[in-house]
């Protein structure tokens, strides 16, 4: 696909007008808002917000030698380490298996996208509801078993509470994509592989893994993002943060610190590392994806 | 009324030095009415030419005039000319009806007058049970025809045709060609055909623009083009097989040519570096006398066959007809060329001496 | 299908039925919850089977009260913010993106390239990373509590821009000739031959857009304090607020089954388009 159009329109007001409209909205509440948030970062006000400092680079100092925005920064690194590798292996695993059924297959695709609908905020909920220490069915269950499952009490326990909500939330999504990558391998490739002796396992491992990489990689740098910035509803519909401090992701967080604590240079610094971050990560996907394999 | 001048038009790419220049001030005068062919290999600047004169492209020098008027600065939809498209350009959503009606709706032609039109239309191009159709439901030679019948509503001074036939199979392209020429004897208007087909050049033009590197080689009826091609290229160019071009050394009657020294029927038109063309229809093969041709490999075509062979050590296609008995390879046989159709060029410029 | 292998294809249909019933699960559990009394669902073990408490319950989210803690809101009211919000966000973006790809690609102007990645930066940020000036900006401009301060800010990124750029790039540029030479503007361009040649990358985002404006969470939260004002999965949240054994979580659950409800009903319809669009837009 051409990078530009080879022939094209002349007019000197035209494009003006037509960007006009987004151009306007990314200003105010776009670049303006984000503009803000860096000059915040290198300031700071007082209890009262009376006054404003200039403080350089000082809250990126501070929140570097604060434990908790460390703590916070380990416990987002692990949550969206899990959400990732769980994620993608049980959605590829499904992906796999509906690519080779021939009947019903219709079926399987519908009845495994529609939880992309599903609010994260509303999955929080469900998977606090089934599983609460008081009034869950999975929780009894797991009484039943001999399993002392407490996610208000146990910061392991209320960790896997938010994993697995937020895998259940993506796996619809993951399944789409590993389904259309793994639609888009031409057949005569596993073909000649078959011919050539590979019998299933093995074919999965040496041509369509392979194949399948650059989904992959684009899975996994979405899934990231997702993990970092989406779930905040999951965390705080199911455990706001807690218990403690033990499920405060970054993106909780900020909004804690700016929003509840009113710290508002802090929270801005962290917005900032934030953006550095997502905007690494979107550089890093759109470099990557540009090599595409070719057959 | 429909005729088109192009005066030294010059088409560049770019500003300044490094600015890259296509077309190197090409001129041609187009009577009203007249079929012409553009006609020459990829890249030599054909379709960017006939885009200058839709207004597609740019005018980089020089000027173009429709109907008297020059035309350098006008909109496409002004200049009174209509396109047909390589890839037909129809548009997917509509129908044949409303892809031939769009620019006459634009235009604001009333509706009785579109229905007309666009009727009649499709009744010379044996579209009318078609026209509710979407372009999707169509075959290719279908389509080349709604696109025909697009620029045919539009009651243009002239039309453009940007190699309507290539991407049609052999047998569809015949077909549409007798097509083409039939739409022109009963509308008579004037038209500029883009092409690098010589067989479709040589059957449809009245006359042929042949066109190399961005300049014009030679303008003339199929018959100047074929009997006096004016430079080499325009003589390798049309005509197939080729006619042979033997470069060598001309001294009165004596060519030299791939290592041997033969004699011509006629005196050459001067001394020196001189190319010779003989058509391959042109020699014949003598019991004795005439030029020494070894015979490499024989082509059955069926009507004719095609004997390839070599003088000295340069290479000459000679046909022959395919019910008489041929030689073998291998063999050596005399060839005889004819007084009358020697094509004499300088080998430095490839223009022609005689 | 390669060669016959029955294992493996029982073994598919088994792993694929056994991931519809996990995804399904919650949702089920969900329902069930929201057919019994708060008492029944309370007391360990919750029945597994759907109860007989369907109406009464649905309509009293819809209706709002109950008597546990947490909010009382009327579900009907914020479902009707939701709805509006969402569709807002959908069209709202939807609009103006198809304007500012077809300026990008159609046309050459000065600072062309800086317009494109200035719009390009917007797709790099969620609002989540700029909330507090963000907040601030909507705030100063009195925008709070109402429908554009719900969903303006949320117009702000270029997913939309960036997706009908691709298409546009792949709209061949004969028809853009053609159309040309039949004498039509700018505008006619993309008002007849564009725009219904887009329609199937309109509708993909008209779905993505719209599950995307249902499901904001954290900016609603900030913006709106008036309870008739929250989407309605701000009031779920809110609902349980009170602690879990004071929760009607049976209510709860009818509310959580009618949030699910719409934007499962247009992931279900637009299937096909959806699943087009979604892996189109993102590579």
């Amino acid at each position: 696909m051409a990078a530009e159009k080879r022939v094209t329109l002349r007019s000197r007001w035209l494009p003006w007008v037509l960007l006009a409209p987004q151009g306007f909205i990314i200003v105010v509440f776009f670049f303006w808002p984000a503009g803000q948030a860096l000059l915040q970062s290198l300031q700071q006000s007082d209890a009262f917000g009376t006054s404003v400092s200039w403080v350089g680079l000082e809250n990126f100092r501070n929140l570097w030698n604060d434990e908790s925005y460390l703590e916070s920064f380990r416990t987002t690194a692990v949550f969206s380490i899990l959400v990732a590798v769980l994620g993608l292996s049980i959605s590829l695993m499904l992906a796999v298996f509906a690519d080779r059924v021939v009947r019903g297959a219709r079926w399987y695709r519908t009845l495994l996208i529609w939880p992309y609908a599903v609010a994260p905020a509303v999955a929080g909920v469900l998977w606090l509801f089934m599983f609460s220490h008081s009034v869950g069915i999975v929780s009894y269950w797991l009484q039943e078993l001999g399993i002392a499952w407490n996610p208000l009490l146990d910061a392991d326990h209320a960790m896997l509470l938010i994993v697995m909500a937020a895998v259940w939330k993506q796996l619809s999504y993951n399944f789409l994509f590993f389904l259309a990558g793994l639609q888009s391998i031409p057949k005569s490739l596993i073909e000649a592989a078959a011919i050539d002796g590979a019998r299933p396992w093995r074919r999965f491992w040496t041509i369509q893994f392979p194949l399948l990489s650059p989904t992959s990689f684009f899975l996994l740098v979405m899934n990231v993002v997702f993990a970092f910035f989406d779930t905040f509803a999951i965390v705080d519909a199911a455990t706001k943060g807690g218990p403690g401090k033990a499920t405060s992701i970054l993106v909780y967080k900020v909004y804690y610190d700016g929003f509840k604590a009113l710290d508002l240079g802090g929270s801005a610094a962290q917005s900032v590392v934030l953006m550095v971050i997502v905007v690494t990560l979107t550089i890093i996907q759109f470099r990557f994806v540009e090599k595409k394999v070719s057959y | 009324m429909g005729a088109i001048a192009i005066r030294n038009v010059v088409k560049r790419y770019g500003r300044g030095p490094s600015a890259l220049q296509v077309i190197h001030g090409v001129s041609a005068e187009i009577a009203d009415g007249e079929f012409i062919v553009i006609v020459g290999p990829s890249g030599c600047g054909k379709s960017t030419l006939l885009r200058m004169v839709a207004g597609l492209e740019e005018i980089s020098d020089g000027e173009i005039s429709v109907g008297g008027r020059v035309v350098n600065d006008v909109e496409p939809a002004d200049r009174d000319i209509a396109m047909v498209f390589q890839n037909y350009a129809l548009y997917p959503h509509m129908s044949v009806y409303q892809n031939m009606a769009y620019g006459l709706k634009i235009a604001k032609v009333p509706k009785a007058e579109i229905e007309a039109r666009v009727q009649k239309a499709a009744k010379i191009l044996e579209l009318s049970p078609l026209l509710q159709r979407t372009p999707r439901q169509l075959s290719g030679g279908q389509r080349q025809r709604v696109a025909m019948g697009r620029a045919i509503v539009r009651q243009p001074q002239a039309f453009l045709f940007d190699e309507p036939l290539s991407n049609l199979d052999a047998k569809l392209r015949a077909q549409t060609r007798l097509e083409i020429r039939k739409l022109h004897q009963e509308l008579g208007v004037t038209s500029l055909f883009v092409t690098h087909d010589q067989v479709e050049a040589m059957t449809l033009g009245q006359r042929l623009i042949v066109m190399n590197a961005g300049r014009i080689e030679q303008i003339g009826t199929p018959e100047d083009v074929y009997g006096r091609p004016a430079t080499t290229f325009v003589a390798g160019f049309i005509g197939s097989p080729p006619m042979n071009l033997l470069a060598g050394q001309a001294d009165g009657s004596r060519f030299t040519v791939g290592g041997v020294t033969l004699q011509l029927p006629s005196a050459a038109p001067r001394a020196g570096a001189l190319t010779l063309g003989v058509r391959p229809e042109h020699a014949a093969i003598h019991r004795d006398g005439g030029w020494p041709l070894r015979v490499d490999m024989l082509e059955m075509l069926g009507a004719e066959r095609l004997l390839y062979g070599h003088l000295g050590d340069a290479a000459f296609v000679l046909r022959i007809d395919g019910t008489l008995v041929p030689p073998k390879a291998g063999e050596t046989i005399n060839l005889h060329l004819p007084r009358e159709h020697l094509h004499w060029y300088d080998s430095g410029t490839g223009q022609r001496v005689a | 299908m390669v060669e016959r292998r029955p294992t493996l294809g029982i073994l598919a249909h088994v792993v694929l039925l056994l991931g519809v019933l996990i995804i399904a699960f919650p949702v089920y559990v969900a329902f069930v919850a929201s057919t019994h009394t708060v008492a029944d669902v309370i007391k360990a073990p919750m029945p597994m089977l759907p109860g007989a408490h369907f109406v009464d319950n649905y309509l009293g989210a819809l209706e709002g009260g109950g008597m546990g803690t947490g909010s009382k809101a009327a579900v009907g009211r914020m479902m009707v913010v939701s709805l509006i919000s969402a569709l807002v966000i959908a069209i709202g973006k939807i609009a103006i993106s198809l304007l500012s790809a077809f300026a990008i690609v159609y046309f050459r102007f000065p600072f062309r390239m800086l317009c494109f990645w200035a719009i390009f930066v917007t797709l790099m940020l969620p609002v989540e990373v700029r909330i507090g000036p963000t907040y601030k900006v909507v705030s100063d401009l009195n925008m709070l509590n109402t429908y554009a301060g719900l969903t303006v800010p949320l117009i702000a990124s270029a997913t939309a821009t960036f997706l009908f750029r691709q298409f546009f790039l792949t709209v061949p540029d004969e028809l853009l000739e053609a159309a040309r030479m039949d004498g039509a503007g700018p505008m006619r361009f993309f008002k007849d031959i564009l725009l219904p040649l887009s329609a199937t990358s309109i509708a993909a985002l008209f779905v993505i857009q719209f599950i995307y404006g249902w499901n904001q969470y954290l900016w609603p939260l900030l913006v709106t304090t008036d309870e008739s004002m929250y989407p309605v999965v701000i009031g779920i949240k809110r609902m349980i607020a009170g602690g879990e054994t004071q929760t009607d979580w049976n209510l709860v659950m009818a509310t959580a089954i009618l949030a699910m409800i719409p934007p499962a009903l247009v992931v279900m319809l637009m299937q096909k388009w959806f699943v087009k669009g979604l892996v189109d837009t993102e590579k």
